[in-house]
């Protein structure tokens, strides 16, 4: 399964995603650049986090426009897997491919440290190795993370299965405690929390591994279906 | 030479949606003494110089600045007023 790393001016996550990636599954992975223009090698694209383009205007608002987007917005079409990490979860949503928007944290202040998180769906390509319910330790660092979206698009995120996580305790104001969503499809996720930093006890957790061993398996078990058929 | 029309782009929180930063300045204002502050609400403010002097079609072009990359409609509203 082939990995690409999207890396922006600005992206400070980038390195994490490769190297979780790297050690954990042991999988190619490459860096892309955001001039790219073509995906089509990749089976599924990680957009990390930082803060691309310096945040300007808003959080993901110019990235959104850059070449490669297209190409991930393709590949989200083709049925291939994306997962934005805090500002590559804003870019998501600036980019249309994520529904809702993320606020300023209620508190004003930028918050960097572990959170507990819920896994609320386990039938998502990124979550099956979960047990539905369980909490996990992934640390967040952001100052935009309060998700809102209006009320008919919560109630079909609600009926879709499209919450993934939920904070135990909300750390910023996120509208029903939503730390990370999915697309309709389930083929897109973004979520706040850093899932690359919490890959080896050395790290403080390692419970984001599994995100990792998830889609590979998810992969895989498509990938081995269509082989034998 | 072309005319050039000045733009004063103008883009606020919904009101709706709850602004944390203008709750925080109201705070710090009624701590200050102006009690009279009901509610403050930040917002962005923007120039535009366009190279054009067709007000007609600045006001489609701005229209679709606004919509694509000035202001986040999930969040945002947006105003703005042609100059020159």
């Amino acid at each position: 399964m082939k990995f690409a790393v999207l890396v922006f001016p600005g992206s400070n996550c980038d390195i994490d995603c490769y190297k979780a990636v790297e050690d954990t599954l042991g999988e190619p992975v490459d860096y892309v650049w955001h001039t790219a223009t073509d995906l089509s090698a990749y089976d599924c694209i990680l957009v990390p986090g930082g803060f691309s383009y310096g945040d300007y205007l808003r959080c993901g608002a110019i990235s959104r426009f850059a070449p490669v987007m297209a190409e991930v917005a393709k590949a989200a079409e083709a049925g291939k897997y994306v997962l934005g990490i805090c500002n590559g979860f804003q870019i998501l949503t600036e980019a249309g491919l994520l529904p809702g928007t993320l606020r300023r944290n209620m508190s004003l202040k930028f918050r960097c440290h572990d959170t507990l998180l819920r896994v609320e769906n386990n039938s998502n390509p990124f979550t099956s190795e979960y047990a539905l319910g369980e909490e996990i330790n992934i640390p967040i660092a952001h100052g935009e993370g309060n998700y809102y979206c209006d009320e008919a698009t919560l109630a079909q995120l609600q009926a879709n299965g499209q919450i993934i996580f939920r904070y135990v305790n909300n750390p910023n104001g996120s509208l029903d405690d939503i730390a990370g969503i999915s697309n309709e499809r389930g083929n897109v996720v973004g979520m706040m929390p850093h899932p690359e930093r919490a890959v080896s006890s050395l790290l403080g957790s390692e419970d984001g591994k599994k995100m990792f061993t998830s889609i590979l398996k998810t992969w895989r078990d498509q990938h081995e279906s269509a082989s034998v058929r | 030479m072309r005319d050039m029309l000045k733009v004063k782009v103008y883009v606020t929180i919904k009101q709706s949606v709850l602004d944390p930063q203008g709750v925080a300045v109201q705070g710090a204002l009624h701590s200050m003494g102006f009690h009279e502050v009901g509610s403050v609400r930040i917002g962005k403010y923007m120039e535009l110089q366009l190279d054009t002097d067709d007000r007609f079609e600045a006001e489609a072009r701005v229209k679709a600045m606004c919509e694509k990359l000035l202001a986040n409609t999930v969040v945002e509203d947006y105003r703005f007023e042609l100059e020159g």
